[in-house]
Parts: structure tokens; C-alpha cells; sequence
């Protein structure tokens, strides 16, 4: 699945605009400023379904700061704020 | 020997769709309470399985996972771990699922394989599924997973049919296997692994259709617009306030009238005397003031659950996220600001949907200083009173423009004290993180929402029975006691202890233009704010107390100065004058010294405000 994807360049879903879609490459949960630890968000990002494979498409945004995003990831539509989202690696 | 009760526990991940199969399978055979300790709702419910087995069903809060991150996630993974303190272990957990939406649920159910503790996953909302055109191979399912599969549709009737044959199935032979627990909390390797497995086993087993839900992707293109997304929100805001006090109003009367009548049957049977009076003015007229606001709790629930149902609440969130988030407040702590315009008491309640402590506290605060229902009677009696019913500007009425700046003034004030809490006690501390599933859209079940309700109402009316009702016996004391010496020609009230606290007080409360009979009025109003409208009538000796309330406004407009109107209306934006929301801030921190907290800087805005406002108003000649 990832395989149409490697060519494009890596980056964060936090900086992806609306209507992007990609496909998950790693998650990176070091530096992003969120309130959590590294390894609580990783977990927790995880457990939403942000698994390496998984289909992103960045459905809507906030008004301000285009803040949060709703991302469609598979199936599921998940509301996230765009810090959290650096931590997600896309393609 | 009957055999002895059966023990099941709900669990899954939010919007599962478990409350709804808790519904189908209890009715209304439920009990809410508390787990000692925390404020967790605990949610008990009963029912008979087709071969007579007496069983026992607790409804779980919602988990992605047993890692326990917030207190309601820490109560479900010690509940399913048989550690919960006074909880018996469950004899059998059933995973929910909704059908069409699987990964997050195959991913819990594996973790929760490793507790050992016998299983079977429910494959609810079956039908929206098999509409949607996904197809899931249960047989197939359950080979895999190593767990029998069931589907149900808890909103049909008959739904759960097939659930409740095997429950009695497996629990015909449930002692025979006792397993062991090798659950512990995951790595995040093993998270990542468990949820391959998951994924693997998903597209082993379960066919998507090509094409999404339409309908979701629809209204969300104009509900989560940026602009019409708010506009929508605004729009709503409003019906569900045309709600709360224009349809609530008949039925409110109607009670209130009904209250009344009540008491003077009181009044009318028995002699005059303290019992009569106890009955009439403490229990009746106290309790009663209280219960009044029944009407307002069911139809702001009603709302409440519809949204929650439908799938609009996490929208909301989404769309205040940034908004609130500016002034330091995160996007779920909106629905308990909201609530709060009804009643404080359950918009603290409702603060149990945002998990961070902190993120709760810094709402719990601030939700007293939205204008909740129990302001108006008193904001309506002085306005009527003293502020002119002339249009300005050749549209708006001055009334109105006055109660739409009380209420302005409450949120911008909630606001600020929001933004100066986190920048001043909470200052090293960053922003939670806003994560959340947006669910698709649902019908609301309306069975549900029905049982829904009437729990709400009914832990309502608990409430008015115990705490309030024991309040109101203390106030009625203070005002009752000690009796006026025989022959006295002024109200009983000048002779009472809450006179003698009154007038105690007066020395500080004459910066801000009060007399000792608003002094007095403040302690019943302590009990619930409108009762002070009832107070003023007692102290000045009107007959007929509250139904008199025009009267009351008319010996009012004699009696204060226009500069002490708007200075009561300014102290009623921010005094604490609610015994029932300080008890409950004190239940849901689970401290008194929060509860001070919010008394304490309740209290100093309120004097703040309203010495800024006599002062001012005696400046421009109002005095």
C-alpha cells in the first residue's frame, strides 16, 4: 500500500492542508510541544488508529489557525490538533 | 438452588454504541450511583435471561484501551481486573463493537483477552453495517480471535435475542475454565503490534464497501464549514434557548402555581404555629422552588442526549476547540458552559466528559458565572422595577438590552477568569491535547434517550430531596428563630437570627448600597438564588411573599435607590449564592478547598462589581 507513496516527500500531517491525502510513514512523537509525553501521545495516537499503513485525508479544519483538523483515517474520522498531528509522519 | 447472580460488564470504546445496548437490555431496571471516591458515574442495571438467570449488567465507561489515562479509564480496566474496591469480578465482559467501525474495538479486545476474564464480543449496530454494504464473517471472526461473536441491533426489538441465548450458553459452563491474567499495561510496541494483528485480522475477516457513508460526509461538508459550521452551532444555541425558557415556562408555572396551592392547603388545615410555617415556608415553598426547575433540567438534557446521540457534541468541540481555546479552555469543556445557562449544577456534572484534571477544574471554576436560570426571577423582579420599558435607538428595548448585558458580562467574566487561572496558578502547565473520535451520524434512538432523561431527573429530584431539602429546613430556621416577642408589630423575620446575621453584616455590605433587608434576603437566597425575590417580600412584609412579586417590585422601586437595583443586579452576575452548586463543586473535586476557592473568588468579584457600580451609579446622580 505504501508503495505508490515513497516517492513523495515526508511530512507532518500537522502542516498538511486540507484535502491532503497520504498514508502513514512512521510516528515521530519527539518535539512536537504537545502537553503529553513522548510516549503517551504515541500511544494514545495509536490507539485512534494512527498506525503505519493507515490512509490519511485531512477532511476539515477550525477556524482559527486552521486549527484542529478532522482527519479521515480509514474508516473513522478523528478531530486532532495540529500539534499533536506533527507527530504523524505522511506521504 | 436458584443459581446465584450473574455478573456482566459493558465494555468498549466510546461511541460503541454501549449505552444503548445497556438500554435494550435493562430498560428501565437501572441504578446510577457513584464508585466510592471518584466521581465516576456508576451505571447498574438488571434483567432475565431467557432461562431465567437473574443477572446483573454494568455499563463501563468508554476506553480505547486499559492503560488508564483518566479516572473513568482507570475505574473499567480495575472493574474488568476484579480490582475495583466492593466490585465483584465480572463473570463474563462483553466487548462492544459498532459494526461499522471495528479496529479500534478488535484492537481492545485483544488487550483485553490477556485479562483472562471470559468474553464475547458484540457486534452492535449490525444493521447499519449490513446497510452500509459491509460484510463481516462472524464464524470466521470468532475462530480468529478466540472469542465467541454475536451481532446485535440494540435499537430493534428482539435485537439482542441472539446475545441473551448465549450468555445463558456460556454461562452454563462458565466455572469449568477458569483462565489466568497475564494482562499488563502495553509497550508501545506492543500497542503498535496489537493493533497489526487487529488490522490483519480485520481484512481477514470483514469485507468493506468502496463507498463511505454518504450522508456523514454531507452534513459534515456544511457542519464543520469553518463559518457555516458556527453559524449552524449559533443556530442551534438558539433553539435549544427558545427551548430551555419558552417552552419550559408553562409547565414551570404550572408547578409553581401547583407549589402554591399546595401550601396554602398547608396553610388553610393547620393552626397557625411552627409546624405550619416549617411546612409551608421551609418544605413546601423551599423544596418547591427548587423542583421547579424540573421542566428546564429535562429539556436542556433532552437536547444534550439528542446531540450526543446524533453525533453533533464532538462537533461542537471541534468547532470550540480554538475559540475557547484562546482563553485558555478546552473544546469539550463548551456542553458544561453551556449547560450551565440552565442550571450550574448539572453543567459541573457534565464536566466529567473532559479528562484532563486540570482542563475540569479550570471549568468547574468558571461554569457558576454563566446565568443560570435561578438569576432570572430575581434580574426580571429588579429590571421590571427600576429599569424603564422604553426602545433605544428606535428597536431594542432597554429591558432586554440590560438582561442581554447580565448575561454578556457572565461570559466575559468566566472567560477572563479562565485565561487568568491558567496564566497565573496553572503557569507551567501546556494545553491538553484535543483528540477526539468524530463519530458518524446516527438517528437517535429516542428509547434511549427517554431512559436517558428520566435518570437525569431523577437524580435531579434525589438532589432536592437531600441536600436542598436540608438546607432549606436550616434557612428556614435561621429565619424562623427566635420567635418575635408577643405583640410585635414587625415581621417575624426582624426578630430571627438571619436579621440578626443581616444586620450584622450591613456595616460591610453599605459600600455597595445594601440595607440589612437585602442582607437578610441573601441567606435564603444562599439556599437558591430566586428564593431571595420570596425573602424580600417576607422582610418587606408584603403579604402573599412570592406570587405578590409585582407588588414586591413596586414597594422595591420605593424603597432602594436605582444606584442599589444595579448594584444588586451587578453582585447577582458573581455571588456565590448557591449552596447546591458549592456542594456539588466540593462532590465533583472531591475538596473543600476548591469549593472555597470558588466561594471565595465568587464572592470578591461580586463585592468588586457591585461597589464599582453603586459608586459609579451614585456619581451620575442615581443615588
Amino acid at each position: 500500500m505504501t508503495d505508490t507513496h515513497d516517492t513523495r516527500p515526508h511530512l507532518p500531517l500537522g502542516l498538511a492542508q486540507r484535502g491532503y491525502t497520504g498514508v502513514i510513514q512512521h510516528l515521530s512523537a519527539k518535539d512536537t510541544g504537545s502537553a503529553l509525553s513522548d510516549i503517551e501521545l504515541e500511544s494514545r495516537l495509536i490507539e485512534l488508529g494512527f498506525v503505519e499503513g493507515a490512509r490519511v485525508e485531512v477532511l476539515h479544519e477550525g477556524l482559527v489557525g486552521r486549527d484542529p483538523i478532522a482527519v479521515r483515517v480509514d474508516n473513522i474520522t478523528i478531530a486532532v490538533r495540529r500539534r499533536e498531528a506533527m507527530a504523524i509522519i505522511v506521504a | 438452588m436458584e443459581a446465584p447472580l450473574l455478573h456482566l460488564a459493558l465494555v468498549g470504546t466510546p461511541n460503541s454504541g454501549k449505552t444503548s445496548l445497556f438500554n435494550a437490555l435493562t430498560g428501565s431496571r437501572q441504578k446510577v450511583a457513584n464508585y466510592p471516591g471518584v466521581t465516576v458515574e456508576r451505571k447498574e442495571g438488571f434483567f432475565v435471561t431467557p432461562l431465567g438467570r437473574q443477572v446483573s449488567v454494568v455499563d463501563l465507561p468508554g476506553t480505547y484501551s486499559l492503560r488508564g489515562r483518566s479516572p473513568d479509564e482507570e475505574i473499567t480496566r480495575d472493574f474488568v481486573l476484579g480490582k475495583a474496591s466492593g466490585e465483584a469480578t465480572p463473570d463474563l465482559v462483553l466487548c462492544v463493537a459498532d459494526s461499522t467501525n471495528l479496529r479500534l474495538t478488535i484492537r481492545l479486545l485483544l488487550e483485553l483477552k490477556r485479562t483472562g476474564r471470559p468474553m464475547i464480543l458484540v457486534l452492535n449496530m449490525f444493521d447499519i453495517a449490513s446497510r452500509r454494504g459491509i460484510s463481516v464473517d462472524v464464524e470466521r471472526l470468532a475462530k480468529e480471535l478466540g472469542v465467541p461473536v454475536v451481532t446485535s441491533i440494540a435499537v430493534r426489538k428482539g435485537g439482542t435475542a441472539d446475545l441473551l441465548n448465549l450468555t445463558d450458553e456460556i454461562s452454563a459452563k462458565l466455572a469449568a475454565e477458569p483462565q489466568e491474567n497475564t494482562w499488563r499495561a502495553l509497550s508501545v510496541a506492543e500497542l503498535r503490534a496489537t493493533q497489526r494483528e487487529a488490522d490483519r485480522i480485520i481484512t481477514d475477516c470483514v469485507s468493506l464497501p468502496s463507498r463511505p457513508d454518504t450522508w456523514t460526509a454531507r452534513i459534515d461538508a456544511v457542519v464543520l464549514h469553518p463559518v457555516g459550521g458556527l453559524v449552524v452551532l449559533a443556530a442551534i444555541l438558539f433553539v435549544m434557548f427558545q427551548a430551555v425558557f419558552a417552552w419550559a415556562q408553562p409547565l414551570m408555572e404550572l408547578l409553581n402555581s401547583g407549589f402554591d396551592a399546595l401550601g396554602e392547603f398547608v396553610h388553610a388545615t393547620l393552626p397557625a404555629g411552627l409546624l405550619q410555617s416549617f411546612l409551608q415556608n421551609g418544605v413546601i415553598s423551599g423544596v418547591g422552588s427548587v423542583i421547579v426547575f424540573l421542566p428546564q433540567i429535562i429539556i436542556i438534557f433532552l437536547f444534550i442526549l439528542l446531540l450526543e446521540d446524533f453525533g453533533y457534541m464532538a462537533r461542537a468541540a471541534f468547532l470550540m476547540d480554538r475559540i475557547m481555546g484562546g482563553a485558555g479552555l478546552h473544546g469539550r469543556a463548551f456542553i458544561p458552559l453551556l449547560s450551565s445557562f440552565a442550571c450550574a449544577i448539572p453543567g459541573i456534572m457534565a464536566t466529567r466528559v473532559i479528562d484532563n484534571k486540570r482542563d475540569r477544574l479550570t471549568t468547574i471554576l468558571i461554569a457558576p458565572l454563566m446565568t443560570c436560570s435561578a438569576r432570572i426571577p430575581v434580574y426580571t423582579l429588579i429590571i421590571s422595577a427600576f429599569i424603564p420599558a422604553k426602545d433605544v435607538w428606535g428597536f431594542i428595548n432597554l429591558q432586554g438590552l440590560v438582561m442581554f448585558g447580565l448575561y454578556a458580562t457572565g461570559i466575559v467574566s468566566a472567560l477572563a477568569v479562565s485565561f487568568l487561572i491558567k496564566f497565573f496558578m496553572l503557569r507551567d502547565y501546556a494545553p491538553a491535547p484535543f483528540m477526539l473520535e468524530l463519530p458518524d451520524y446516527k438517528m437517535p434512538r429516542l428509547k434511549s434517550i427517554a431512559i436517558g432523561v428520566t435518570t437525569r431527573a431523577k437524580m435531579f429530584l434525589h438532589r432536592a430531596g437531600t441536600t436542598i431539602f436540608s438546607m432549606m429546613v436550616l434557612i428556614w430556621f435561621l429565619a424562623s428563630f427566635p420567635q418575635p416577642p408577643a405583640g410585635a408589630t414587625e415581621p417575624a423575620i426582624d426578630f430571627s437570627l438571619a436579621a440578626i446575621i443581616g444586620k450584622a453584616i450591613e456595616p460591610l455590605l453599605a459600600p455597595v448600597g445594601f440595607n440589612w433587608q437585602i442582607a437578610v434576603a441573601l441567606i435564603p437566597g444562599m439556599a437558591a438564588r430566586e428564593v431571595a425575590v420570596a425573602a424580600l417580600g417576607t422582610v418587606y412584609a408584603i403579604e402573599g411573599g412570592k406570587e405578590a412579586a409585582e407588588q414586591i417590585g413596586q414597594v422595591l422601586a420605593t424603597k432602594w435607590s436605582l444606584a442599589t437595583a444595579l448594584s444588586m443586579l451587578a453582585w447577582y452576575i458573581f455571588a456565590p449564592q448557591c449552596a447546591s452548586t458549592l456542594a456539588v463543586i466540593r462532590r465533583e473535586t472531591g475538596s473543600w478547598v476548591w469549593m472555597a476557592t470558588t466561594f471565595g473568588y465568587m464572592l470578591v468579584l461580586a463585592y468588586a462589581a457591585s461597589l464599582v457600580t453603586y459608586n459609579v451609579a451614585v456619581a451620575l446622580g442615581a443615588g
